[in-house]
């Protein structure tokens, strides 16, 4: 079926008053970004849908992107008309024979926007229901319940068919919520919360600390190539390289076992803390999930995020590993995920940490290392890109690759 | 110059040896190493891997490089052995493999395992009831080869994988080396199969070079122990410009599959109806659905094969006795002999076998070449 759009239906933002335009707005141009090498389609966003005109591009490898883009409840492939009740017959009978197959349920479901055309909606569900089940007898007519719906709408510029309605991916269009920071590891928790903040809207930038020569430049590279995974869901997205090195070394030095990692997690945030004022975000997000390791005790939390006041946003906090595991392997980042590189936070792992932190000696053994010199120095190191989707980052020499293979 | 000894071997395609080239000089590193080296040559491993995998419609993890067909074939049947003794001894085969099945099993003989050996028919297939009647509880592995290198035979996989779904537990192996690049891929992705050989010379790659498909959650014991590489199931070094070699010859050898293969069944069938006509040549090929598109085997009656080879190759034409493996020893075809073709008969087998670079021109060129030779042995033959 050579289909001539696709009409997009808009998610939870139908419900949102005032903000209306705004959210349409940010959908239509989230959906233009992640069909950017596109250039023959036209968006026609409309108060309740969004139309993408096709002028000929593959509907297929369209509605693939489409279903990345959060802000969609689903969408439909469609073909328009002339308004021509015979031409609406026949393709409607070329549709359904497409999908038929003995004892098939459907109904037809017609709106017309142009309430001068010579039918009216009940006519026109009965003219087709009679001529369906003519051309294909073994068609069972449901109204409640059917496996296909073919929806017709009338419109003054034509009438358009579809029977399939794909669901997107939910959520909120990316950018409507806000601006906020995700401290990305490399393990499998920090892209899973990462997924789930741009699914509310957020506009995500990624914070990665890396400490050569203890961590490899596969480790950073491997972290590029987890952003590139989920950056479909945003466009693009900003990736912020800190260098940790010295941090650590001061805090291996100075800084009892114990509390090694409570000190180099509360650096970390305050680090991230600032870059966030910098790019005017409002909250920082990680993969912290309650309990599951020591560092994520709430005795943990309540010692780590005494540095700030800005909102840490935890979304996968309430989830079991295997929930997460679910979650990444569905958006692919699982698999990357669990490649054996050493990062920032397995480095110096001590052998014994405390699970339960004391606040007090937290801020006491901190005064043992030069806070904000530390800082200033790792703010002025950072290095800033932009990832795109489909870039690849473990393997450098893939362009060479391909030819070869 | 033609060349129809394909079966034997195939000519590497161009970018197929400058792809080797080029790995060879820039990929040198050892895809085990940890520094930069190591991981641009595992990039291209696993890159290789992945495309053999797609090009398959299988899993990644599911494809180990191997040093060719020969080597697949041992390892799956001495490697079911060592893995699965404890479970029985019994392995089942046919009476038409590649001697790299047929010798395996052997050796599996002389330590006291015991193998049936299916018979054939005169097509030269076998009887899917004889292999239901075969199977035992201690049956743990079959091997049946895809498409019989000599007369080019079709074995009815799809039958013995309908009788194999009441032994799950039981290894089916299939000796793909002649299958690939033939129109055969449906009836290699049957799901009942868990192993199948194929070599990268057959299908213009390197030497020396080959993979197994092994289904996942399958155990085989390793043949070659050593470093790890290949999650441990068969080690050395990987032959990174060959494997590279391979995954493009596969590619290549797959694109447009369907038209190379209607080209080399119209070369087989245009031969075919030639030789047909001639009261001494005796067919042993069939030229319908049960048979490969690439292999035609005929006889002219009282002339050695090995005559016929050379009266050929004086016309600058290539073909050969039946196997090339065992054409030199002088044996008869094994799978002649299966097929109850009395050795007089056996004795006078050639084999042309195609590829998708021949041409319908060299077949009429063929056939002025055979004419002349047909009458040239007339003098001995009436």
């Amino acid at each position: 079926m050579e289909y001539t759009e696709i009409m997009v239906r808009y998610g939870e933002l139908s419900t949102k008053g005032k903000n209306r335009r705004t959210f349409i707005d940010r959908l239509c141009g989230n959906a233009k970004k992640a069909l950017h090498d596109f250039p023959e389609l036209n968006f026609h966003p409309k108060r309740d849908r969004l139309h993408i005109v096709l002028n000929g591009a593959d509907s297929q490898a369209v509605m693939t992107r489409l279903g990345l883009v959060f802000g969609i409840q689903s969408f439909s492939p469609s073909i328009r008309l002339e308004r021509d009740m015979d031409l609406v017959r026949k393709t409607a009978v070329q549709m359904m024979t497409e999908q038929f197959r003995p004892g098939l349920t459907f109904k037809v479901n017609t709106r017309r926007s142009d309430h001068n055309f010579e039918m009216d909606t009940n006519e026109i569900n009965a003219d087709l229901g009679d001529t369906l089940l003519t051309a294909l007898p073994e068609l069972v007519v449901q109204v409640h319940n059917p496996e296909v719906t073919l929806r017709v709408e009338v419109r003054l510029d034509g009438i358009y068919l579809s029977s399939e309605t794909i669901l997107g991916a939910g959520g909120l269009p990316v950018g409507t919520a806000g601006r906020g920071m995700l401290m990305l590891s490399g393990g499998i928790d920090s892209p899973v919360a990462g997924y789930l903040a741009m699914k509310r809207g957020v506009d995500l930038q990624m914070v990665h600390f890396f400490s050569p020569p203890y961590t490899s430049e596969k480790a950073l590279a491997k972290a590029k190539e987890l952003t590139a995974k989920i950056a479909p869901y945003a466009g693009s997205l900003q990736f912020i390289e800190v260098p940790f090195t010295k941090i650590q070394e001061e805090i291996k030095n100075k800084v009892p076992e114990g509390y090694l990692m409570t000190v180099q997690r509360r650096m970390m945030l305050r680090i991230t803390d600032r870059i966030r004022a910098m790019r005017r975000g409002l909250a920082i997000f990680n993969g912290e999930s309650l309990g599951q390791v020591a560092s994520q005790t709430m005795e943990s939390m309540v010692a780590i995020n005494d540095v700030t006041t800005t909102p840490i946003l935890r979304p996968v906090l309430s989830l079991d590993k295997n929930e997460i595991i679910k979650i990444a392997k569905d958006i692919d980042t699982f698999d990357l995920s669990v490649m054996p590189f050493e990062d920032c936070c397995t480095i110096f792992a001590p052998p014994a940490l405390k699970t339960r932190p004391n606040l007090d000696r937290t801020r006491h053994y901190e005064t043992l290392i030069d806070v904000d010199g530390l800082i200033e120095a790792a703010i002025a190191g950072i290095q800033v890109s932009e990832i795109k989707p489909g870039e690849h980052y473990l393997v450098q020499d893939q362009a060479e690759i391909n030819s070869l293979l | 110059m033609i060349y129809f000894d394909n079966s034997a071997t195939t000519a590497a395609a161009p970018e197929v040896l400058a792809t080797y080239q080029k790995v060879s000089e820039d990929f040198w590193g050892n895809p085990s190493s940890l520094h930069a080296l190591g991981n641009k040559a595992d990039g291209l491993l696993q890159a290789s891997r992945q495309q053999i995998a797609d090009l398959m419609q299988v899993q990644p993890e599911e494809i180990y490089f191997t040093s060719g067909g020969t080597e697949g074939d041992n390892w799956v049947i001495k490697g079911t052995a060592i893995a699965k003794r404890q479970f029985g001894k019994h392995l089942i085969t046919t009476a038409i493999e590649h001697p790299a099945v047929k010798n395996s099993m052997a050796q599996l003989e002389q330590l006291g395992f015991d193998v049936t050996y299916l018979p054939v028919n005169r097509q030269g297939m076998i009887d899917p009831a004889d292999l239901k009647a075969a199977l035992r509880s201690d049956t743990i592995l079959v091997s049946i080869m895809g498409v019989n290198n000599e007369i080019g035979s079709i074995q009815p996989l799809a039958e013995a994988a309908q009788i194999l779904a009441d032994y799950p537990n039981v290894h089916f192996h299939v000796d793909a080396v002649q299958s690939i690049g033939k129109g055969l891929m449906d009836l290699l992705k049957l799901p009942r199969i868990d192993f199948l050989s194929f070599s990268a010379h057959k299908f213009h790659g390197p030497r020396g070079m080959g993979f197994l498909y092994a289904k996942k959650g399958r155990q085989l014991a390793p043949l070659l122990t050593g470093g790890g590489q290949e999650h441990d199931w068969r080690s050395g070094t990987e032959n990174l410009p060959a494997i590279a070699g391979m995954a493009k010859a596969l590619r290549l050898v797959l694109a447009d599959e369907s038209a190379k293969v209607a080209r080399q069944q119209a070369i087989k069938t245009k031969i075919y109806n030639h030789l047909q006509e001639k009261p001494k040549v005796t067919i042993f090929s069939g030229n319908d659905a049960h048979f490969a598109p690439h292999i035609l085997c005929f006889g002219i009656a009282g002339v050695r094969g090995e005559t016929v080879v050379h009266a050929f190759e004086a016309h600058d034409i290539y073909i050969s006795t039946t196997s090339a493996c065992s054409s030199k020893t002088g044996e008869i075809s094994g799978t002649l002999a299966a097929m109850h073709v009395p050795d007089k008969v056996a004795t006078s087998a050639v084999r042309i076998s195609l590829d998708e670079n021949n041409t319908l021109a060299e077949a009429d060129t063929f056939i002025k070449a055979f004419d002349q030779i047909y009458q040239r042995f007339e003098i001995i033959n009436s």
